[in-house]
C-alpha cells in the first residue's frame, strides 16, 4: 500500500476539515438550545435526502420525483413499528433499518416497472407515486382506521441529531464509493448516452434499478428517524410534494459536479427555510418559487459550478497583478 | 344499481369531464408544442376561478361574460411567461431533454408563486357563488343548469380549438411545431412566436376551465394540484401532445371519477393515479399516442 497517498498535504487538509466539522457537529447538541438543535435536525435531514437524490438522478439524468414517496414510506414504517400506543415493537435502530429496507423494496418494484419510461414519463410516474401513496394512506386512515394521523413514540431532538450525523456520514460515504466504482462510471455513461452504454456492455437495467433502490434506502432511513422526532405521522404531511422538489432544488443550487455541492445547497436552503418560513409563511413560499425559477435559469451549474469560473477569473486577475508587480 | 343511478353517474361524469378535457387540452399543447410540463397548470385554473368569483360577487358580472374577459387575459399572461422565462431557458439549455427537465422545475416554481399570490389575495378558505342552480331534466334525472352550461362551453371551445388547429394557417404552424420544432423553425415558422402563443393558448384553456369550475363547485386556493394531477392523468391517457387524446381522455376520466366517487369517494384521486400508473406501464405513449 502506498502510504504517501495518505500523508499528502491535500489529503491531510481534507481529512482535517472533515474531522473538524464532525467534532463541531458532535458537541453542537450539548451547547445549542433545543430549537437550534431542531434546526440542525432539519438541515441534516435535507442533506441526506439531497445527497441520496443526487446519487441516482445526478449522474443518470433520470429525474426522480419520488423522494416524498420513499421518505413517507420510512415514516409509516416507524409509525407501525415504533408507535406510541402499544409502545415500540422493535428497538429504534431496527426500526430505522426496516424503514430503509421497505423503501428499498418499493424502489426495486417501482424501478423494474418504470424501466421502459424515458425522460418526462419517468418524472410523471415518480411524481404520481408519492401522491398515490398519500391518497392510499388517506383512505387507510380516514376510512379503515377511523382517525387521522398515527402517534409515534417520541425521541428527543438530540437523539435524532446524533443518529442523523451517523446516517449523513454513511450516505456521503456510499455516494463517494459509488462515484469511484464501476457502478458510478456505468451510471455516468447512462446519463450521457444510454443506448451507447448498453452497446458497450453496461447492464443498464441492473445499474438503474440498483442505484435507484440504494438511494431510496437512505430516504426511507431518514423517514424512519424523522417520524419519532415529529412524534406523529399523517398522510398529508408524510408525502408532502415539497419533499420531492426540495432536494432537486438544493442539488441544483449547490451544484452536482462535486459531492459537497448538494451538501452546501441543502445546508443553505434548509437553514433559510427553517428561519424564514415560520415568520413569513406566504412570502417565504412565494420567494421560494421565485428563487427556484431564477436559480434554474441563471445558475444551472449551481454554486460549486461557479468555482472553476471564479478560479479562472481570479487566477487571471492575480496573474496580471503579479506581472504588473514585476 | 338502479338505472337512474347509472344515468346520474354517467351524465355527471360527462359534466365533470368537460372541465377535465379543457384542462387536459391546455396541458397537452403546452407540453406537446412548447415542451413545458406545466405543473402550475392547476394554479392558473384556481386564479381564473377566483377572478370569476370576485367579478360575480363584487361587480355582479355574469360568469360567461367574465370568461370572455379572463380568456384573453390568460392568453396574454401565458404568452408573456413563455416569452420571458421559458424562451430564455430554451436558449440556454444544452439539450432538449435538459430543457424539459428544467422547465418542469421552473413550472413547479410558478406553482408556488401563483398559489401564494392567490393565498395573499383570496385567503385559504373555500368559497362559492350560486348562479343558475335551477335543475334540468336529463333522461329522468335532474342536473343543475350551470353544470350543463359548463359542459356546453367546454365542448364548444374544444371543438373550436380543434378546428383552429386543423384548418387555419397558424394551426398548421402549431402542428408542424408539434412534429419537430427545430425543422419547423427551419421551414420559416417563427418558433419564438408560435411557442409562446401555444403556451398562452394552454393558459387560456386553464382560464376557461377555471371559470366553468367556479360555476359548479366551491373554490379553494389549494385545489390547483388536484386539477394538475387530473390533467396529467388525462394527458398520459391520451398521449402527451395529442389534442383529441386530451379531449376524449377528459371525458373518460370524468366517468371513471364519477363511478369511483359513487362507490368510495375518498379513493377517487388514488384511482386516477392507479389508472395513470397502469397506463404508463402498459402503453407508455398513451392510448392514442404514436409509438
Amino acid at each position: 500500500m502506498d502510504i504517501s497517498k495518505f500523508t499528502s498535504r491535500k489529503f491531510l487538509s481534507v481529512a482535517g476539515f472533515i474531522l473538524a466539522i464532525l467534532a463541531f457537529l458532535a458537541i453542537f447538541p450539548l451547547y445549542g438550545s433545543n430549537s437550534e438543535v431542531g434546526v440542525g435536525v432539519i438541515i441534516l435531514m435535507y442533506v441526506i435526502l439531497t445527497v441520496s437524490w443526487v446519487m441516482f438522478s445526478g449522474s443518470t439524468g433520470y429525474m426522480s420525483l419520488a423522494v416524498a414517496g420513499f421518505f413517507g414510506i420510512g415514516q409509516y414504517v416507524a409509525a407501525f413499528l415504533y408507535p406510541r400506543d402499544p409502545g415500540p415493537l422493535l428497538p429504534l435502530p431496527a426500526v430505522i433499518i426496516a424503514g430503509g429496507l421497505a423503501s428499498f423494496v418499493f424502489a426495486l418494484v417501482v424501478g423494474l416497472v418504470t424501466l421502459r419510461l424515458k425522460g418526462m414519463y419517468f418524472a410523471i410516474f415518480t411524481f404520481g407515486f408519492a401522491v398515490f401513496l398519500g391518497s392510499i394512506m388517506q383512505y387507510y386512515e380516514l376510512q379503515i382506521r377511523g382517525r387521522r394521523g398515527i402517534n409515534v413514540f417520541p425521541i428527543s431532538n438530540q437523539t435524532a441529531f446524533y443518529i442523523l450525523i451517523v446516517v449523513v456520514v454513511l450516505t456521503l460515504l456510499t455516494a463517494y464509493l459509488i462515484r469511484r466504482s464501476r457502478l458510478g462510471l456505468a451510471m455516468q455513461s447512462i446519463g450521457e448516452n444510454e443506448d451507447a452504454a448498453a452497446h458497450m456492455g453496461v447492464n443498464t437495467t441492473m445499474v438503474k434499478v440498483m442505484t435507484f433502490a440504494i438511494s431510496a434506502f437512505f430516504m426511507g432511513v431518514v423517514g424512519a428517524i424523522m417520524a419519532p422526532k415529529w412524534q406523529s405521522v399523517d398522510y398529508s404531511s408524510a408525502f408532502l410534494l415539497l419533499y420531492s422538489f426540495m432536494p432537486v432544488l438544493m442539488a441544483i443550487f449547490g451544484g452536482m459536479r462535486e459531492l459537497y455541492g448538494p451538501v452546501i445547497g441543502a445546508v443553505i436552503f434548509a437553514y433559510t427555510e427553517r428561519t424564514l418560513r415560520l415568520q413569513f409563511p406566504y412570502y417565504y413560499m412565494l420567494a421560494f418559487g421565485i428563487a427556484l425559477i431564477l436559480i434554474i435559469i441563471y445558475l444551472p451549474g449551481g454554486l460549486t459550478g461557479l468555482v472553476p469560473t471564479l478560479k479562472d477569473k481570479l487566477g487571471g486577475v492575480i496573474a496580471r497583478l503579479r506581472k504588473g508587480g514585476q | 344499481m338502479s338505472s337512474e343511478t347509472v344515468v346520474r353517474v354517467i351524465v355527471s361524469g360527462l359534466l365533470n369531464g368537460g372541465v377535465y378535457a379543457l384542462a387536459a387540452m391546455g396541458l397537452t399543447i403546452q407540453y406537446g408544442v412548447a415542451r413545458v410540463l406545466n405543473l402550475s397548470h392547476g394554479e392558473f385554473i384556481v386564479v381564473a376561478a377566483w377572478l370569476t368569483w370576485t367579478f360575480f360577487t363584487r361587480l355582479e358580472i355574469n360568469p360567461l361574460v367574465s370568461a370572455a374577459i379572463t380568456a384573453p387575459f390568460f392568453l396574454g399572461i401565458g404568452f408573456l411567461i413563455h416569452r420571458t422565462v421559458f424562451t430564455t431557458l430554451r436558449k440556454r439549455a444544452p439539450s432538449p431533454a435538459a430543457f424539459e427537465g428544467n422547465s418542469l422545475l421552473v413550472a413547479f416554481g410558478f406553482l408556488y408563486v401563483v398559489q401564494n399570490i392567490a393565498l395573499l389575495i383570496w385567503g385559504g378558505v373555500p368559497r362559492a357563488y350560486y348562479w343558475l342552480t335551477g335543475g334540468v331534466n336529463i333522461l329522468g334525472v335532474r342536473f343543475a343548469l350551470n353544470n350543463v352550461i359548463a359542459l356546453a362551453v367546454a365542448v364548444a371551445l374544444g371543438v373550436a380549438f380543434f378546428v383552429f388547429v386543423n384548418r387555419s394557417r397558424l394551426g398548421k404552424a402549431i402542428r408542424a411545431a408539434v412534429e419537430d420544432p427545430a425543422t419547423a423553425g427551419l421551414m420559416g415558422i417563427n418558433i419564438n412566436l408560435v411557442l409562446p402563443l401555444v403556451f398562452g393558448l394552454g393558459a387560456l384553456m386553464a382560464g376557461v376551465a377555471g371559470v366553468l369550475l367556479s360555476m359548479c363547485y366551491p373554490i379553494s386556493t389549494f385545489m390547483g394540484m388536484n386539477y394538475t394531477i387530473i390533467a396529467l392523468v388525462v394527458v398520459a391517457l391520451g398521449g402527451l401532445g395529442s389534442i383529441p387524446g386530451g379531449f376524449i381522455g377528459g371525458f373518460i376520466l370524468g366517468i371513471v371519477g364519477s363511478i369511483v366517487g359513487q362507490l368510495e369517494s375518498t379513493l377517487t384521486l388514488s384511482s386516477f393515479y392507479a389508472l395513470l400508473m397502469i397506463l404508463l406501464v402498459a402503453r407508455p405513449k398513451g392510448l392514442l399516442g404514436k409509438s
